[in-house]
């Protein structure tokens, strides 16, 4: 599917605007219902069946509910800070996917910063998080939102320096430029790329857990540990507030594996080297979510510290010797 | 991993604040409240204040006959009913003098060793799903929907079964039963083999338990906890070798000692003690001598000679004994329960000073209490 | 040191592996649920459900000679009888037998002490009623006499 599609700049700018809104909806909605299914089959048990067929009218059910809550403001809180909260989390993640290329024509804009502004919206659920507990003025609120703060902090880092890896490889930050240049089959993927650096799998791999972690997803799900701190910084959120710290976390979770499917596995490109197109964007991006739920319902939780010392004393020193070791192999070779 | 500082005055003012792990927290698997004074993240004084579930089982035995205490026994320990209820009928047998025949007792022992297997598969579950681990939850709950169904055709009950009576018990086991008991022992054991690579070699897991909450045999002894708490220090106490009562003393099957005394020994304890009951329960149905199940003159009103008898078992949770006191009536002048979750909780203060709270829910998960259990 | 470390970050990392295998392998397995009100799993025979009075099929009315037996052994004070000796009878027959199942523990004491086994077990588990006085004064005697025994 090579065609640019040829339409005046601002109907295109519409129908991506709504493109963009509907994919993000329809995926923190039905990822929910994924997920539930997803949790009930490794449980050996069927998730939700009752509500339409097969349950696939569950998440109109939940978002009914929400909708129908009332959105309480406790007394004491900062109000202005407290209905903002949810809307800056959801808001970055929606913004993350204009430079994201879904196929060769599809990019909302194809900047060539993309990888860049890709991470600066990123970031910002964090900021997010912490004003909801902040705001909340609950004991158990501001410790988790703490603790969420430090871990994405930690996180940032290794997964920085994975992308700077694997910019100097590619030697651009135009995610579409880095879809391109893996075109042909898998082999040329940059997962496999062991030419430019020989342990690219380990790359992925840290990139991965970097990603759950930034997602606040288990095993690193200690913000809402519930069996510790009732739902950590979400706890005086109610209705369609809570609503939106879900979906936007559903969505962080669909950007990073949008992203880890640009970076390593050739996005839209074909495994096998021909039609190329959105196909394979989706099914790749699939199949990383489906592992992401794969994971959290395997594992239990990790404790705070052994969270942080993962980080700090692991996956920083490897992903700063995959730096130099690939610096050095380009250098050289 | 984050040692248990002790908090010296050289730090400074410490500002701290009292938090409830309420009596309805999803950790405390029922309702204790602790009331935790916290400095920041570490528990300096954790008080646990027990009662909200206090039934009154004693009083109840000093007015009820020595049968109509029976239903009484299985809701002291919803989880491990039978063992519960094997103390107090033993108690009045050895009090009454009844000798309880042979196949009688060999179905105790089978029955009591399956509900040890789902008490434990219960405590697996909930410790999991304290650390946010929340599958392997369902895959032992699977696997005690099979013992439950088994024992739900023998008895009639899933959990409160009221099955032993004072002189034997009453109903016989049939050939159902018996092919049934044999499927699920085989299915059960490659299962171990399941938990032990999804759970126990996970590296989260170990990171999560080892080192975490150190119980020393010496602490143990001061406070009276027995069971996998003990055993998971280094002591082999288990009443079923120490004492032996009915015919434990003629099964082959060992007691699992782990010496490091940390969450992780206490969950290797009840592991391998799993694969141990799996053990006696296939020998007690390989043995299964034929013969009446209920001794032959019970009499209707049951009233044993004046005096005191005492009777102790190793119930799941550790040495659970039932001391009756009897004045030559009908009705008991005193049951005394002591439960070993009660020794078990009061070991929990000392212990967990200095704790992370995460950690400290970690230690209170691996003591496996049972709040009822505790009141009473 | 870094070789042990590194060895064990690895270890650490298969037993994860491991983990999800354990896991993928059980998501393709069959699901256990049994889908309640669609499906039902069939009642053992010794199941506890609330006692009944056994119907004796020549007579159709129950076995009970009020003895008061069961009443006398129940630890929970659940049953009431009431019955009279009527002319022609060798023995007692009941009047009145009421169950208040909100205090009964379904500990069985009743149907084995009964000297003629009048009493049994129910196989009934599907309870909801708005009434209370649905449980707490179940009329046996009338359910029996009614035939649905």
């Amino acid at each position: 599917m090579n065609t640019a599609l040829h339409l005046a700049e601002p109907y295109r700018l519409l129908l991506f605007l709504v493109g963009t809104l509907a994919f993000v909806g329809f995926n923190a909605a039905y990822l929910v219902w994924l997920e539930r299914k997803g949790a009930g089959r490794f449980q050996r048990r069927a998730g939700p069946t009752e509500v339409g067929y097969a349950g696939l009218l569950q998440p109109v059910a939940d978002a009914i509910k929400l909708l129908s809550k009332q959105l309480i403001v406790p007394p004491g809180t900062d109000a202005t800070l407290f209905r903002l909260a949810p809307m800056l989390v959801m808001a970055p993640a929606l913004m993350c996917f204009v430079a994201m290329p879904f196929s060769d024509a599809l990019a909302a804009r194809p900047l060539n910063l993309g990888l860049v502004m890709v991470f600066a919206f990123g970031s910002i659920h964090v900021l997010a998080i912490m004003l909801g507990g902040w705001a909340s003025r609950n004991k158990f609120a501001i410790i988790s939102a703490a603790r969420v703060v430090s871990q994405n902090v930690a996180y940032e880092i290794p997964m920085l320096l994975v992308v700077i890896t694997l910019l100097m490889i590619t030697g651009t930050t135009d995610l579409n430029e880095i879809v391109r240049q893996q075109g042909g089959g898998f082999w040329h993927w940059n997962i496999l790329r062991l030419t430019a650096n020989p342990l690219m799998p380990v790359t992925f791999v840290v990139f991965y857990i970097c990603m759950l972690a930034e997602t606040n997803r288990a095993p690193f799900d200690m913000a809402e540990a519930e069996s510790e701190l009732v739902a950590g910084a979400f706890t005086e959120y109610g209705g369609m507030g809570f609503g939106l710290f879900f979906m936007g976390e559903y969505a962080n979770i669909v950007i990073g594996c949008s992203l880890a499917t640009v970076l390593f596995f050739g996005g839209w490109q074909s495994p096998i080297g021909v039609w190329p197109g959105l196909f394979w964007f989706l099914l790749k991006l699939y199949l990383l979510i489906f592992s992401v739920i794969w994971v959290r319902w395997t594992f239990p939780r990790t404790q705070f510290y052994g969270l942080l010392n993962l980080s700090w004393k692991i996956l920083i020193p490897l992903s700063l010797f995959v730096l130099v070791l690939s610096s050095v192999l380009l250098k050289f070779l | 991993m984050m040692p248990q500082t002790e908090r010296s005055a050289a730090d400074g003012p410490q500002e701290t604040f009292v938090l409830n792990l309420g009596p309805q927290h999803p950790a405390t698997h029922g309702v204790l409240r602790v009331k935790l004074t916290m400095d920041g993240e570490y528990i300096t004084r954790a008080e646990p204040v027990p009662g909200y579930i206090h039934r009154m089982h004693e009083k109840m035995g000093e007015n009820r006959t020595w049968a109509q205490f029976l239903p009484n026994t299985s809701r002291i320990d919803y989880l491990s009913a039978m063992t519960y209820t094997h103390a107090y009928v033993a108690a009045v047998e050895r009090a009454a003098r009844i000798e309880v025949p042979l196949r009688a007792e060999y179905i105790r022992v089978i029955t009591s060793e399956l509900n040890r297997l789902s008490s434990h598969l219960v405590w697996f579950g909930a410790f999991l799903l304290d650390l946010g681990g929340f599958t392997p939850l369902l895959y032992a709950f699977d696997d005690r929907e099979k013992i439950l169904d088994l024992l739900e055709g023998l008895t009639g009950s899933r959990l409160t079964y009221c099955y032993y009576r004072i002189g034997g018990v009453c109903n016989d086991v049939d050939e159902a039963f018996v092919q049934g008991t044999r499927d699920f022992v085989a299915q059960m054991r490659p299962r171990f083999g399941m938990y032990r690579d999804l759970v126990t070699d996970n590296v989260i897991l170990r990171k999560r338990l080892e080192g975490i909450g150190p119980i020393s045999a010496e602490l143990c002894r001061r406070y009276g906890a027995t069971g996998p708490v003990i055993r998971g220090a280094g002591v082999p106490y288990d009443v079923r070798k120490v004492e032996p009562y009915s015919v434990y003393g003629q099964f082959d099957f060992e007691i699992p000692v782990f010496p490091e005394g940390d969450c992780m020994a206490r969950y290797r304890v009840r592991m391998e003690e799993m694969a141990q009951s799996l053990r006696i329960i296939e020998q007690a149905i390989d043995r299964l001598p034929a013969g009446p199940v209920m001794a032959p003159s019970v009499p209707r009103v049951l009233k044993p000679p004046p005096g005191d008898c005492c009777f102790a078992v190793e119930a799941a949770r550790g040495r659970f004994a039932v001391r009756i006191v009897s004045d030559g009536k009908e009705i008991p002048y005193r049951v005394k329960l002591r439960t070993p979750s009660f020794s078990n909780l009061s070991l929990f203060e000392e212990a967990s000073r200095g704790m992370l709270l995460p950690d400290a829910l970690a230690l209170m998960g691996s003591l496996d209490l049972v709040i009822p259990d505790i009141d009473r | 040191m870094i070789n042990g470390s590194l060895r064990e970050v690895v270890a650490g990392f298969g037993s994860l592996l491991t983990g999800m295998r354990i896991t993928l392998r059980e998501f393709f397995k069959p699901s256990v649920t049994v889908h309640y009100p669609h499906e039902t799993l069939p009642i053992p025979g010794r199941y506890r459900g609330h006692v009944i009075l056994v119907r004796d099929a020549e007579t159709g009315k129950s076995l009970c000679i009020a003895c008061k037996s069961c009443e006398k052994a129940c630890p929970s004070d659940c049953i009431v009888v009431e019955g009279i000796k009527r002319e022609g009878e060798k023995r007692k027959s009941a009047t009145a037998f009421q169950l208040d199942f909100t205090r009964c523990s379904l500990c069985g004491s009743c149907v084995e002490v009964c000297p003629v086994d009048a009493l049994e077990f129910s196989k009934e588990y599907n309870l909801a009623g708005t009434d209370k006085t649905r449980y707490t004064q179940i009329d046996l005697l009338k359910r029996v006499e009614a035939g649905k025994s």
